[in-house]
């Protein structure tokens, strides 16, 4: 078996063992990445011909043993190009470290130099948004990997990564996980720190693992979890030892079903595999009941409204004046036009238009202030199911994977495509998707698992049983 | 002039906090631009603010020493704008819930007090300095990030005399609360003003005017006077007032249109999302209000009162707080229950030599018991009044005592009669003119002999007795 395809803890064993090192991890990796990424395109920027494998000796220290991770390329590492797959941000090397990145360091992990590829500044749910065009999903190469994180599972799920980081707004980290069928965590909003994170929407972006399990997931998410004093939101409370949670039993565990989940939009086959995955839960002890989250249907029109504001704010920064591209003109007023025409890519735009109009005077207190009064409605639903259940399972989407350019011409389509996974991120709770079988064609399904806010140990105790006891995850896209 | 004039003035005000409003960086002046930087100030992508609690601290004191209602709950919102003086092209500032609003200003303006009343004071951050050389603009971002305060007055003031008094009164208050610099030349106190006429009976107010790029509270005065000039003349002629921004030019001595204003801005302000909301606690209000210092208007009533100043000495003593707290420690220190003589001492020599040295009276080094003890000196005639003061100005300049400078320099006031008569004598016989013009009844005949004595003695006789001593003289001859 090549070291390539391992989860991160299956290769730190064989670390401790001596069986092997970081540096042929790495090779191997590198191996792989120049053997499928020319077909899959998980990394934004490919290396100059002749510089895989990579010449750099990863650090050995710290519990990771300079283990490599692949990171998204809104994340911010020191000296690296990060630049948000935008042209905008072009030549963008950030002068300082994301806090996630310096803890991860800090554990011994060797950040890997190519950043993942996703839809410019994460918006998007198919990462064809790209400037450096799409990735495609490594099941079906003509298919999309999910988005906006869908270099880094793709990267996950072709072997070209032990393990990466992504970002979730809206879904980023578990549809492109359900697409690819592998685990992804949306962390509760305020338990990992977003200093360094290239804010899309600030009030619901979290930076989150994508692994090949979910003891991978546990690990991941205790080394970036915790307080940062340089992020306001960040939250501050003692980080729990998520692996303790892994014990592989959930007998009582409550579980609720919203019915608003389960209605037409829903693919026949993608809710027959839930629906199996929702009986192997009750065959483990779990209790299942149907709950209602009343305001389900609202989640996507408030979504893109607050979502779209604050992004229209987050990227006004981009305009040529310090850093990334710029556009030469005569005048100020004129570079700033070029730069951002010519920078920004159209769904970029098209964002940035929505949310400078609900913020406009005469606007706000119809759009922006009304969906924050619904987004707490949102939370106050989510609150009220929490109070007599452990967690919520539902498909992670809606769909397996769809066709490369299927929705691209389509918004309203494509933002459809987060149904299921948007009303997390407007309650800042925790969802993790876990892979639950495919469809006829052979596509991964996710299963998306909910819990009240801080509630990870319950998340991975309970999808950490569901993989042990089904094995999903052990199937490997054939390329 | 037929219309009544109606002005409001908008401070910005530099916090003089250790570290910038939402990172760590210093908040030195004059260092080496770009120098003063990390990714927050400069709004480098990921980077994130967060508030400075001393910032926040001075905000609330300020805002307490102006009567203001202290908000509970109070949160930060984006002000968003394109200008590359402002690298996230937002401003942190705060909308519609500032950490205080309803506060006043009591004032004396021309004679009469008055209440000016101070719409709402909030905090944001500064924006960066454009230099522009040539056809070239340089931007320093030292200053971004740097807290501000904007104080916005009500359209309370109806001369530009009142938005004079306003801001010095202001200015006074703030340097005793010890938040902010106040020096409008280093720009750490900016002030735009809006104003307008009307007729005295009308209801609305007049289309307004706002005046930018004053640089001191004169220029302030002088671009208000113009401003009320141009708009009566346009108004006499039936004309109308364009509202419009309008910039100072302190060469020309003339405002000068900069921009019309087509409706109001939109800054498409909302909360920002990585600052969140926050609650002011009763008991950090409580705290900071136990910590305010006497203010000016309290103290000047107090030195009143438990001194006998009069009320003119009381407020040019309490012009600055550490001035004042000298001036008491001197008044309080003089051994005698009339405090006139240390008082005019304070306000007499003592002040003429820190204005001649550009400093506060308590900026010059001296101890405050040394000037008691000149002024005992003179008091008890061991020095004329006239040495004394050369003594003072020679103590600041080489910071050797009152008695050290008086040996050294032979100053010791001659009161011994027998070493005055024979002086007394001679101006007597070289002066008989003004001898004669005394016997004749000519009272001032005394002063200018008494003055050719203390020519001759270099100041040092004692002028009183000299006094008598020639009266005595020339009535029994």
């Amino acid at each position: 078996m090549e070291l390539n395809s391992l989860t991160a803890h299956e290769v730190l064993k064989k670390i401790n063992a001596q069986e092997t090192s970081s540096k042929e991890v790495l090779a191997s990796l590198c191996g792989r990445i120049e053997k499928v990424d020319s077909l899959v395109n998980a990394y934004a920027r490919k290396p100059q011909e002749g510089t895989l494998p990579l010449n750099l000796a990863p650090e050995t220290g710290g519990i990771l043993k300079g283990l490599p991770i692949s990171v998204k390329d809104n994340i911010c590492t020191q000296g690296i190009l990060t630049e948000c797959c935008s042209k905008i941000l072009q030549g963008f090397k950030p002068p300082y470290e994301a806090t996630v990145i310096r803890k991860l360091k800090d554990a011994g992990a060797f950040i890997f130099p190519l950043k993942a590829n996703m839809d410019e500044f994460a918006f998007g749910s198919s990462t064809e948004n790209s400037y450096f065009g799409p990735t495609h999903n490594p099941w079906d190469l003509e298919r999309v990997p999910g988005g906006s994180s869908g270099g880094s599972a793709a990267a996950v799920a072709s072997n070209q990564a032990i393990w990466a980081l992504g970002s979730d707004t809206g879904g980023s980290i578990r549809q492109p996980a359900s697409f690819c069928g592998v685990v992804g965590l949306k962390p509760t909003y305020g338990l990992v720190s977003r200093y360094g994170l290239i804010a899309f929407a600030s009030s619901l972006d979290q930076i989150g693992p994508l692994t090949k399990d979910v003891q991978d997931a546990a690990v991941l998410t205790g080394i970036i979890a915790g307080y940062d004093p340089a992020d306001s939101t960040s939250v501050n409370r003692e980080v729990p030892n998520y692996t303790k949670s892994l014990t592989g039993e959930i007998k009582g565990l409550k579980i609720g079903i919203p019915r608003e989940y389960f209605v037409e939009g829903l693919d026949a086959e993608v809710r027959e595999v839930v629906e199996e995955a929702i009986a192997k839960f009750k065959e483990l002890g779990a209790t299942v009941a149907q709950v209602s989250l009343p305001h389900t249907e609202y989640a996507i029109p408030v979504y893109y409204i607050i979502a779209t504001a604050e992004a229209s704010s987050n990227l006004a920064r981009f305009d040529g004046v310090q850093y990334g591209y710029r556009a030469s003109s005569e005048n100020l007023i004129e570079m700033y036009k070029a730069t951002r025409a010519q920078g920004f890519g159209q769904e970029a735009k098209r964002r940035i238009l929505l949310g400078t109009f609900v913020l406009s005077h005469g606007y706000y207190d119809a759009y922006y202030l009304r969906a924050l009064k619904v987004r707490t409605l949102i939370k106050t639903d989510f609150d009220n199911v929490f109070k007599d259940f452990d967690c919520i399972v539902t498909p992670t989407s809606p769909t397996g994977a769809f066709k490369i350019g299927e929705r691209a011409t389509d918004p309203l389509k494509m933002y459809l495509s987060d149904i299921y996974t948007i009303s997390v991120n407007l309650a800042g709770i925790p969802a993790i998707s876990v892979p639950c079988g495919f469809t006829g064609k052979g596509l991964p399904v996710g299963l998306q698992i909910m819990a009240k806010p801080f509630g990870e140990e319950t998340l991975f105790k309970a999808a950490h049983a569901y993989e042990q006891n089904t094995g999903w995850h052990k199937i490997k896209a054939k390329i | 002039m037929k219309y009544q004039t109606v002005i409001g003035l908008e401070v910005h005000l530099q916090l003089n906090t250790r570290t910038k409003a939402f990172c760590g960086c210093s908040t030195d002046f004059g260092k080496t631009p770009n120098s003063n930087v990390c990714p927050v100030c400069l709004g480098l992508p990921g980077s994130l603010p967060v508030y400075n609690r001393q910032a926040l601290n001075f905000a609330i004191k300020l805002a307490l020493a102006f009567n203001c209602q202290i908000q509970e709950y109070t949160k930060f919102d984006r002000k968003n704008y394109f200008y590359p003086d402002l690298p996230k092209n937002y401003q942190i500032s705060q909308y519609d819930l500032p950490l205080s609003r309803n506060g006043r200003l009591d004032i004396f303006s021309e004679g009469q007090p008055k209440r000016i009343g101070i719409t709402r004071v909030h905090l944001e951050e500064d924006a960066g300095k454009l230099i522009h050389e040539g056809s070239e603009s340089l931007v320093d971002f030292n200053r971004t990030g740097i807290p501000l305060l904007e104080i916005v007055s009500e359209p309370d003031l109806n001369s530009p005399q009142e938005a004079f008094d306003y801001l010095t009164s202001l200015k006074n208050i703030i340097e005793y609360l010890d938040v902010s610099d106040c020096d409008m030349e280093k720009g750490s106190l900016r002030c735009d003003a809006n104003v307008s006429l009307r007729l005295p009976e009308a209801k609305e107010l007049g289309v307004k005017t706002e005046l930018k790029n004053m640089n001191s509270f004169k220029g302030v005065k002088d671009a208000l006077a113009f401003e009320v000039q141009r708009q009566s003349a346009i108004l006499e002629e039936g004309g109308t007032i364009t509202q419009e921004t309008r910039l100072w030019d302190a060469e020309s001595s003339k405002t000068i249109s900069m921009r019309t204003k087509e409706g109001a801005k939109d800054y498409r302000y909302f909360p920002d999302p990585d600052l969140t909301v926050f609650i002011i606690e009763r008991e950090t209000v409580s705290t900071i209000e136990k910590q305010l210092p006497e203010l000016p208007q309290r103290k000047i009533r107090r030195f009143v009162e438990n001194y006998g100043l009069t009320e003119y000495d009381a407020k040019i003593l309490a012009a600055s707080r550490k001035a004042a707290d000298f001036a008491e420690l001197c008044i309080r220190d003089f051994p005698q229950t009339d405090k006139k003589e240390i008082v005019n001492w304070l306000i007499g020599p003592l002040l003429s030599e820190a204005n001649q040295r550009k400093k506060h009276i308590d900026e010059l080094g001296l101890n405050h018991r040394e000037l008691i003890e000149l002024a005992l000196l003179v008091q008890k005639e061991e020095i004329s009044h006239l040495s004394a003061k050369t003594v003072l100005g020679q103590m600041l300049d080489t910071s050797k005592t009152a008695g050290e400078l008086i040996r050294e320099g032979n100053l010791g006031q001659i009161s011994d009669s027998a070493a005055l008569n024979g002086i007394i004598d001679t101006v007597i016989r070289e002066n008989l003119k003004s001898v004669n013009d005394f016997k004749a009844g000519k009272a001032n005949a005394l002063m200018y002999l008494v003055g050719q004595v203390m020519k001759k003695t270099a100041g040092k006789a004692n002028p009183k007795l000299v006094g008598e001593l020639i009266g005595r003289k020339l009535s029994d001859a």
